[in-house]
């Protein structure tokens, strides 16, 4: 019923427009305009032109590759999934696999954590609010590879004035191992990762946070809520939505978080901070083997595919509610 | 244009001309006296790294315009970060264009076999005529018997020491043996001058770890390539040493140095001593106002070279043989072969050899006995000793395109790593010589 209103409507809209005295139209132009399947066809085609040539093409070379025993100059023959065997028997790159998930998670959760506590924090109204606002987006505007730089002198091993700062107020007597030691070194990633990924957060969940009408948290207060029970039953379940879309885009990116890596750590040492990416860089660059790379590449897409996949189907339930 | 009628005389002149280039390349060139006919607006296309000594980039530049003339064609090059190398080669193979002659580093002419073109015909004679090329080119540049890269130079690594610390402590001359420099390297880290030596992922770690396994006796392969022979004693005893190394002599933050680190913190008068090219030599010459020693007077003037210290099973050096190739995909190879038996011409090369000031050195023994060596600084003299201990990873087998992977791998930078980091030795190199099965054997 409500379809065929619809229709019905814009079925006068288009008497009304072909009504139009001053404008007669060429009859190929007029027939492709008033045939909307055909309009359609033809203004989705851009789109879909560009996803197929820069998205589709590259993937479904990207599956060739990884089925193939291709390397630089070779085009390769088909191979099954031997590169998939190899790279799960291949100690290095299970830790990598490892490091990513530990890395993806832990940034991520960390990320929302503070994220959603300075966004809180920038909800409220405070003298310098606008420029304190404009300035957390700081680390997010800053290019990874400069960040990750500086990042890099703050935990240099000799000249770290981290360690400069902690050894002058009496915190430290020897120098803290912050990238020369496995388990610090992944933490010193995550935490890197964390401080530039931070703002997307803090920013998206304001905006979100905006978005709540002052009324319900009036009247929860007269109803006797306190803040946390506030922030419980008001807040976050009308901020779900929006923390679900940012967290989502969040784990894609630092599941196949590359930069920060290749210039913070190299993966090393002893490939403590390998991810998946900075690997498959190595083996099909590196040692040429373009197969095996984008193999140990696709090891990510199932992973986030399940992500993505869960966290839209609740974002679909919320919607449904 | 002109289409008067040619006399025999200039016929026969120039035919014999044509003949010449045609027969002998570059030669040709040179003795018809004029350019060869290329299509007009033919462009060869040369991409190389930056180099550290930005002098020699000048000099290239030059003959670029030089070339140009003598060959009849427009001849450019291109200078990237050397970390965009491989990306760009790689990006080029797999679409079929880019510039026509890369630099290759290291053994990557057999990384890239399928993409270069046989230069034998150009190669050979240079080397002929150069009293032929050290021995680790034969193991970098050729494959299957065919020459897939021109030699070009090499560039070396090594201890760079500061003289007057070791001289405080009663070393007259840098330690001869890995263990003699684990003892002086005790003294000095007690005096808070340790030996800086990255073990991270990145050029300095492999050029370090490779020539210590080798003068221990230790090994990826044996010389067919295909079987791994990483653990045998010689092996575990070069992993003992370094845990012990490390302890003693060395500071412990280069686990996580990446390739400027030691340049940094050496400079700095943090270390008494780190295994490097010599860049950073000619770094405290170049800024000599600058950076001094703690008696005041410039830097430059108390650092040495030495080579490395010989192990149980000798003395090795891993230098990074640089070469170029020629890509399949290039439509002017002929130009292409000209321009690299041009370039590599003794009157040619010297000017970028001399503009290097002992930075590189030369692709064959015969540039040990130029004169520019007596006029360089002293400690920049003992590097053109260096090559001749040089050896490809991949030893004992060929510099193949699996001892690239496992060079990639740093699985031998990581046995290290993992060892001095608390692992015991046997497990480090058994961890190791898996990762070469899955490598070499698979």
């Amino acid at each position: 019923m409500k379809n065929r209103v619809g229709r019905e409507e814009a079925g006068s809209a288009r008497e009304v427009v072909s009504a139009h005295p001053s404008a007669p139209r060429p009859a190929l132009l007029a027939s492709v305009l008033d045939d909307e399947k055909l309009l359609a066809l033809l203004l989705l085609s851009p789109a879909v032109l560009l996803l197929a040539v820069f998205i589709a093409y590259p993937f479904a070379m990207g599956i060739w590759l990884a089925l193939s025993d291709a390397s630089v100059g070779n085009p390769g023959h088909f191979i099954g999934v031997k590169n998939f065997v190899k790279a799960w028997n291949d100690s290095i790159f299970r830790t990598a696999f490892w490091n990513t998930a530990v890395y993806a998670f832990w940034a991520n959760v960390l990320k929302l954590a503070l994220g959603l506590w300075v966004a809180l924090l920038l909800n409220r109204h405070f003298c310098g609010k606008r420029l304190v606002r404009a300035s957390m987006l700081l680390p997010f505007i800053v290019p990874t590879v400069l960040s990750a730089l500086a990042w890099r002198w703050m935990f240099d091993p000799t000249f770290s004035v981290l360690n400069w700062l902690l050894y002058r107020v009496g915190l430290i007597t020897v120098k803290l191992p912050f990238l020369s030691d496995a388990s610090w070194a992944l933490w010193c990633a995550i935490v890197v990762n964390t401080w530039r990924g931070m703002p997307f957060f803090a920013i998206t969940l304001l905006a979100g946070l905006q978005t709540i009408n002052p009324d319900l948290h009036e009247a929860a207060s007269l109803d006797g809520a306190n803040a946390w029970r506030r922030f419980r039953h008001v807040t976050w379940p009308l901020l779900t939505p929006v923390t679900i879309v940012v967290v989502v885009f969040s784990v894609i990116q630092t599941f196949a978080d590359f930069q920060l890596i290749y210039v913070l750590t190299g993966g090393g040492p002893a490939n403590s901070t390998h991810l998946v990416a900075t690997y498959a860089y190595q083996i099909a660059i590196g040692a040429g083997l373009l197969g095996e790379g984008t193999a140990m590449s696709l090891f990510m897409f199932p992973v986030l595919f399940a992500v993505v996949w869960i966290q839209l189907r609740y974002l679909r339930r919320l919607e449904g509610m | 244009m002109d289409f008067r009628p040619l006399n025999r005389r200039q016929f026969l002149k120039v035919t014999g001309a044509a003949a010449a280039v045609a027969s002998t390349g570059i030669e040709g060139i040179l003795l018809g006296g004029r350019a060869p006919a290329y299509a007009q607006g033919t462009r060869l296309h040369i991409v190389r790294w930056n180099d550290f000594i930005a002098e020699a980039d000048v000099v290239l530049r030059n003959q670029a315009v030089e070339a140009s003339k003598v060959l009849g064609a427009e001849i450019v090059f291109e200078f990237i970060n050397v970390g965009d190398l491989q990306p760009r080669i790689t990006a080029a193979v797999q679409s079929g264009s880019g510039a026509d002659i890369t630099l290759l580093l290291w053994n990557w002419a057999h990384l890239y076999a399928n993409a270069l073109v046989d230069v034998s015909d150009v190669a050979e004679p240079i080397g002929k005529a150069q009293g032929g090329f050290y021995d680790v080119f034969s193991a970098t540049a050729k494959v299957g018997g065919k020459w897939l890269a021109v030699p070009h130079g090499v560039g070396g690594f090594f201890p760079n020491y500061r003289r007057s610390w070791h001289e405080e402590i009663g070393v007259k001359e840098f330690p001869q043996t890995w263990d003699a420099w684990r003892e002086v390297g005790k003294k000095l880290k007690a005096k808070g001058r340790p030996v800086g030596q990255s073990l991270g992922h990145g050029m300095d770690s492999t050029t370090f770890t490779y020539p210590l396994l080798w003068s221990f006796g230790g090994a990826e392969v044996d010389e067919s390539g295909k079987k791994v022979v990483l653990g045998s004693k010689g092996t575990i005893e070069s992993v003992r040493f370094m845990q012990a190394f490390w302890k003693d002599a060395c500071d412990e933050g280069g686990l996580a140095w990446d390739d400027t680190s030691n340049n940094r913190a050496f400079l700095a008068g943090e270390l008494s001593a780190t295994c490097n090219g010599p860049s950073i030599y000619i770094v405290a010459k170049r800024q000599q106002d600058k950076l001094k020693d703690d008696k005041g007077q410039p830097l430059y003037r108390d650092i040495d070279h030495a080579l490395m210290p010989k192990g149980p099973a000798g003395q090795y050096h891993l230098n990074t043989p640089f070469q170029h190739g020629i890509m399949k995909y290039s439509k002017n190879e002929k130009l292409a072969k000209d321009f690299l038996g041009w370039l590599m011409q003794k009157d040619h090369y010297e000017k970028w050899f001399m503009a290097n000031e002992g930075y590189s050195m030369g692709p064959a023994k015969m540039w040990e006995e130029h004169p520019m060596w007596s006029k360089v600084d002293k400690p920049l003299q003992i590097m053109r000793q260096a090559v001749r201990m040089s050896l490809m990873f991949g030893y004992q087998g060929p510099a193949s395109a699996k001892a690239t992977e496992s060079y990639t791998k740093y699985v031998i930078v990581d046995m290290y790593a993992k060892a001095v980091q608390g692992m015991r030795a046997e497990d480090a190199v058994r961890w190791a010589e898996g990762e070469l099965k899955k490598i070499y054997e698979a």
